[in-house]
């Protein structure tokens, strides 16, 4: 098998070679994978809009397991694909070796910094996200008790987790809010039998909206939460039509927006810079559509605009959980 | 903890017990007939990937089930033409199914879907849903018993009921048939029953398609009744879970109920870790509990329980004397 593989990634390597003379884009998957109707998905959007918008191709790995990071990047830039952009914090210590190697190659990577000459690093306030859901979900309940089930226990889930309570909290102080997270390692993030088991336990415990930021193990989340009635939060892509009337909005993180960005700047890329995008570069936000536009009513929806507004004005300050690794509130 | 939250914890065992139940007495008929199989795991996938994407095709579950069985025991056959037929090694015909299993569900799930081995989410017709008994509402007001029976027992799926049903059924027809006396037979002492004039090779064969049945139920109960929709490797090592069961229960079916309720048990424990805290014992770490159903299983397997003895002839393909 390994001999197998070592064969393959030769001839992959020596493919890319022949043919790519032209810089061409490339795009790298976590282990979530490319469907899993959040973060990777709104990605393969992202590239697939840039593709269809300029007749471009582009590269694309979904990666299985943790070995092949660093394969995988290293097997593009050998390659000659330029930019190289990857989705989701874990290639934040392989892109810190492999951007060295390869200077004259630009890379981005979203949801980490990496301080690297040749490395665009860009990162979401999602704690200003997941307020405004929270917020909207401290409105919407009738229980008094709200859920949350984070993907793989990490700093930037933890984020999710964090503005979440800060929103519920600002909508009513006396609101509880149940959290949980899936698991401790990358298959976390691809678990939908766990999610919906955490999810029927806090359902059990009184929630009656749960919001999910952990990708593909989401889908049993918001499955769980439809199917018992209650109202789920989607996240990271817009996930209010897959069940539509039982999923409450969607924080949305504009991933989509990030890679086409990337791919449409090219090979002038502009790195050795952070972006961050917040409420104010509507790089983050929350989904009202036709799925849902029946469970926001329109005091709730007003409420809601005016405190985005604060935020984006600097009135309301949304704690960000990674900056002393601690929440005031829970 | 409360109550109430034991109840919902007991309720989640059951839930996770029942794909554990289907292979453990899968493994029971094959095995207590002389034919390891581990091969489990991978039936069960076939199972569940079959199940699901032709629920997902025609919006009815039952189709679905019937096309997870017949992917179960497709496979179930092939080990047996393999160990029986053709007498080789069952440990590695066994491998071989997992292998081909984990790779061709990923394959052609993409392949057909094109969501990355996944199938679409299931809804309505095209999946078990949970059945609820008779008068749930009023009886679930009596304190004690009520929640019991309303929470714990009431709103499942079918096929937990199946699962539970099938203990005993799986008991009746090995230790009070003439067929399972002959089958308990050929895994302890197939040279008495050739003598005896009962075709060995024709008992295992129907053990090892009882076996495939089984995990197809198995398989299915996990794509179309706990989740919506099939995922790749979604046994996640159920197969395995159950196997260390079969030797914990010492290849009988009563026994075989016990473990998988137990592992079923650690599990849901392992999901719910954060919502509980033990007074006056302090917090367990969360790894430690994701970790406990594992160690249990080596403990089972180094002989703690008390001495496992497999059935004698189980792993030997059986040779004629000419």
């Amino acid at each position: 098998m390994k001999i197998f593989k070592g064969t393959l990634a030769t001839l992959f390597t020596l493919s890319f070679m022949g043919v790519s003379l032209s810089a061409e884009p490339a795009i790298i998957y976590d282990v979530g994978g490319k469907f899993d109707k959040s973060f990777n998905e709104s990605a393969w959007t992202g590239a697939e809009q840039w593709k269809n918008e300029t007749g471009g191709t582009y590269r694309e790995i979904e990666i299985q397991s943790e070995a092949q990071r660093e394969q995988a990047l290293r097997r593009l830039a050998e390659g000659g694909s330029n930019p190289i952009v990857m989705t989701g914090f874990a290639f934040g210590s392989v892109l810190d070796n492999v951007a060295p190697d390869f200077p004259d190659t630009n890379f981005a990577i979203i949801d980490f910094v990496v301080p690297h000459p040749n490395v665009k690093s860009i990162v979401f306030k999602e704690h200003e996200g997941s307020y405004m859901v929270g917020l909207i979900a401290g409105m919407t309940t009738a229980s008094n008790t709200v859920g949350f089930v984070g993907g793989m226990d990490i700093p930037l889930i933890r984020r999710f987790g964090c503005g979440y309570v800060q929103g519920v909290k600002a909508a009513n102080p006396d609101i509880n809010v149940i959290q949980n997270m899936t698991g401790n390692d990358p298959s976390a993030w691809n678990d939908p039998v766990k999610g919906g088991e955490l999810t029927k336990a806090q359902i059990a415990s009184g929630a009656d909206v749960v919001y999910h930021a952990a990708g593909g193990t989401g889908v049993g989340v918001l499955q769980a939460a439809a199917d018992a009635g209650i109202l789920g939060i989607g996240v990271d892509a817009n996930q209010n039509h897959l069940h539509p009337g039982s999923v409450l909005t969607s924080m949305l993180k504009r991933v989509d927006v990030a890679v086409y960005n990337s791919f449409s700047e090219g090979e002038n890329l502009a790195v050795d810079q952070v972006v961050v995008l917040g409420l104010e570069q509507e790089g983050v936000g929350f989904a009202v559509d036709e799925n849902n536009k029946d469970l926001i009513s329109a005091e709730v929806l007003a409420k809601a605009l005016a405190v985005q507004e604060d935020i984006i004005n600097g009135n309301i300050v949304v704690h960000d959980y990674t900056t002393d690794d601690s929440c005031p509130v829970s | 903890m409360d109550y109430l939250t034991i109840i919902q914890i007991l309720d989640s065992m059951l839930r996770l017990s029942a794909p554990l139940i289907f292979a453990c007495l899968a493994g029971l008929f094959s095995e207590r007939s002389g034919i390891f199989d581990i091969g489990l795991e991978g039936k069960m996938l076939a199972s569940a990937f079959f199940s699901a994407a032709m629920a997902a095709a025609t919006g009815s579950v039952w189709l679905g089930l019937m096309a997870g069985l017949t992917a179960s025991m497709i496979l179930a056959a092939i080990h047996g033409v393999a160990s029986i037929t053709f007498q080789g090694n069952q440990l590695i015909s066994g491998v071989a199914i997992n292998f081909l299993a984990s790779g061709m569900t990923a394959l052609i799930g993409q392949n057909w879907f094109r969501l990355g081995g996944r199938t679409p989410s299931l809804s309505g017709d095209s999946r078990f849903l949970p059945i609820d008994f008779p008068f749930t509402e009023s009886i679930g007001k009596i304190p004690i018993v009520g929640p019991i029976y309303s929470d714990l027992l009431s709103g499942h799926t079918i096929l937990v009921y199946i699962a539970l049903i099938t203990v005993p059924v799986t008991w009746w027809l090995l230790f009070r048939t003439r067929f399972g006396l002959r089958l308990r037979a050929v895994g302890e002492n197939p040279e008495a029953v050739d003598t005896g004039g009962v075709s060995v090779s024709f008992l295992r064969y129907r053990a090892v398609l009882i076996c495939g049945l089984l995990c197809g139920l198995g398989g299915a109960y996990l794509a179309t009744g706990m989740a919506a929709g099939f995922i790749r490797d979604m046994t996640a090592g159920k197969g395995f879970i159950a196997l260390a069961a079969l030797i914990f229960a010492k290849w009988r079916p009563g026994y075989a109920l016990y473990a998988c309720l137990l592992f079923g048990l650690l599990e849901a424990i392992a999901i719910r870790y954060q919502n509980i805290t033990i007074e006056g014992f302090g917090t367990i770490p969360v790894q430690f509990m994701q970790a406990l159903p594992y160690i249990l299983t080596i403990v089972i397997l180094a002989g703690l329980v008390g001495k496992a003895i497999p059935p004698k002839a189980g792993g030997e393909p059986y040779i004629k004397e000419r």
